[in-house]
């Protein structure tokens, strides 16, 4: 435990009063237990200042700090049967909900947005992770192909950040088929011939990993997270042996050659910007003549068909 | 000594006596052939109580009877001249996914099917039907020849899961997958599904992606096993029995939502006490489905199957 929680905060509260300071001042990062101050963590993209762990971050966040100037344009989806199996567990699902939304203040597990990355037309599909674990059901499959035909719509990039365990169980097969319904969704981006990026963020795992989010163009992770299909003590019970050392890591999963770059939070927009430039402009783009090359030709002043002259 | 479930079991002493005084008539004894008649009838009532109102943790225990027929069972009897064909051309063969060729009433077709094994040494031959990357692999790999080559696909749905192992995982097991449902919905030839036991999860979902998805009367489709949603939602797997009520598994409910396309009887007292008979009902829906698509041509065949998963489940929009 840090100095921090146990003195400065204690301190803080003695003085302005319990109730005037929320908990959500201090997170502690889950990775060295650092207490680490708000402002300074959201200034920071929510990457811990002392060991560089991620932090999970909401959809609008990423958002924020991906699209120029942090301006974008919600897009609403068509929305669904809150709860087509009146799934009751050991709570109701339409009470689960109602908690997230109100917690999240969202309305769905996803968030779809569009502005642009580096002057290119973007659309942004991201997850809440804290919305039930970001697990998808109908919503966010509606949300996925929503996205899909704005980046259609715009002639504008896809871009998905999925932030999830996999499917809602609530609601059954309904959200096994948005695996097939995802993958569709990036058909529909692939065929007209627009970019396709998908960004894993702690964690990508289940039925959401094995659709939409292993297809992309460009496949980036965020540094530490967790990216596999089976979750970590299945896996456990099934082989009854220890995992690997960085077992379904962002870092291994490059190694295994299933992501293209492990990429840090604060060089992701960057990143982003550079991919879609170079994807976007192809045989298109304005070529730089190069000056010493060039030179004669101009001279020349010959038309570049007459080389192929006789 | 045949295999009886839990809720069989007041059958299993019934079947007892009938084999018993069936010994004993050996003479011709015409009172033991009208008692036998009579346990006979009674057997029949009891399987067509007991079987006409299955719960969904009885119909995953049938689903999973050891007795059951599986992909093989299905394969031989309905593919001739059935070419197996194997490997990735990445890494391995996997034994979980049977793939091959072979004709389906004449027809050229491709075959695809999760192979759990029937005895200890097939089962562990086959992995218990639980695929690694390089089964779903290679799945897409004949997916693309039944494309080239024009060739319709049949699958023979049967797995508790993808295999959820180490190098599983280390070979991009969601990526293999993923990239399965996107060859599946490729396709310009017809495909047609048949969860014949098990749909379990993504690592089926892999394989019936298709324009036709038939399930077995007694067969169970989901996107958790019991067990594992049990443990996960209740925080107690004994709680199997609410979970696989709720998730709604069984082919009645899912017919229901419009998730699949049709059900496929099984004989009476399930697909285990006549696997002939279950075959055959199997090759009637199979045939149905496919001549269905007859007359199909292939932009028109992969448009039906994407509009029907874009549409899929919108029973449920608001
Ligand atoms: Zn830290």
């Amino acid at each position: 435990m840090s100095w921090l929680n146990e003195f400065v905060r204690p301190k803080i509260r003695a003085l302005v009063g319990k109730k005037d300071v929320p908990d959500n001042l201090w997170h502690k990062c889950p990775a060295c237990e650092q207490m680490l101050f708000h402002r300074e963590l959201s200034d920071n993209l929510h990457v811990c200042h002392a060991c560089g762990h991620h932090l999970r971050l909401a959809a609008k966040e990423r958002m924020g700090f991906l699209f120029d100037g942090g301006e974008f344009t919600r897009v609403e989806f068509q929305s669904v049967t809150p709860d087509p199996l009146k799934f009751r567990d050991s709570k109701r699902y339409t009470d689960r909900l109602k908690d997230a939304q109100s917690k999240s203040g969202e309305k769905e597990a996803i968030v779809v947005g569009h502005g642009t990355i580096g002057g290119q037309g973007a659309v942004i599909a991201a997850f809440d992770f804290g919305f039930m674990g970001g697990s998808m059901g109908q919503a966010v499959g509606e949300g996925l192909l929503a996205a899909a035909r704005e980046a259609v719509t715009r002639n504008a990039a896809l871009i998905a950040i999925p932030a999830s365990g996999g499917a809602r169980m609530q609601e059954g097969m309904l959200s096994l088929i948005q695996m097939p319904r995802t993958v569709l969704a990036v058909e529909q981006v692939r065929e007209a011939g627009l970019p396709y990026i998908v960004i894993l963020t702690d964690p990508t795992t289940g039925g959401v990993s094995a659709s939409f989010a292993m297809l992309g163009d460009i496949q980036i992770a965020e540094p530490g997270a967790t990216i596999g299909f089976a979750g970590k003590r299945v896996i456990k019970d099934t082989i009854r042996e220890e995992l690997p050392e960085g077992f379904q890591t962002a870092e291994s999963l490059r190694e295994h050659g299933m992501v293209d770059m492990v990429v840090p939070r604060g060089e992701m927009q960057a990143t982003i910007a550079r991919v879609l430039n170079l994807l976007r402009e192809g045989r298109g783009a304005s070529v730089e003549t190069p000056i010493a090359l060039a030179a004669p030709d101009a001279a020349s002043g010959m038309a570049p068909d007459s080389a192929h002259g006789d | 000594m045949p295999h009886f479930l839990d809720f069989e079991k007041p059958l299993a002493a019934l079947e007892g006596q009938i084999e018993e005084l069936r010994r004993l008539s050996d003479n011709g004894d015409l009172n033991i052939a009208e008692e036998v008649g009579k346990l006979e009838d009674k057997v029949d009532r009891q399987l067509r109580q007991t079987y006409g109102k299955l719960s969904a943790w009885q119909k995953v225990q049938v689903a999973r009877h050891p007795a059951r027929p599986k992909c093989g069972d299905y394969v031989s009897g309905l593919i001739t001249e059935f070419v197996p064909l194997a490997g990735d051309r990445l890494y391995a063969e996997d034994n979980a996914l049977v793939a091959g060729m072979g004709r389906y009433h004449g027809r050229p077709v491709i075959v695809l099917g999760q192979e759990k094994g029937n005895d200890t040494e097939s089962r562990i031959h086959h992995n218990f039907g639980m695929a690694r990357p390089e089964g779903y692999r290679k799945a897409q790999r004949l997916m693309d020849l039944a494309n080239r080559f024009d060739l319709p696909i049949l699958s023979f749905v049967d797995t508790s899961g993808a295999y959820p192992g180490v190098g599983a995982e280390e070979r991009g097991q969601s990526e293999a997958i993923a990239r399965a449902i996107q060859a599946s919905l490729g396709l310009q030839v017809p495909f047609v599904s048949v969860i014949i036991g098990e749909g379990g999860s993504g690592g089926a979902v892999a394989i019936a992606t298709a324009n036709t998805v038939l399930m077995m009367e007694h067969a169970v489709y989901s996107v958790i096993s019991p067990e594992g949603c049990a443990s996960i939602l209740w925080r107690d797997g004994a709680r199997a029995q609410d979970a696989a009520e709720a998730l709604k598994i069984t082919a009645q409910d899912l017919a229901e939502l419009k998730l699949i396309d049709g059900i496929v009887a099984e004989p009476l007292g399930g697909a285990h006490r006549e696997p002939d008979v279950a075959v055959g009902a199997v090759d009637a829906a199979l045939n149905e489905a496919l001549r269905a698509m007859d007359g199909m041509d292939g932009p028109a065949l992969q448009a039906q199957r994407r509009e029907k998963f874009l549409n899929l489940g919108s029973a449920g929009l608001a």
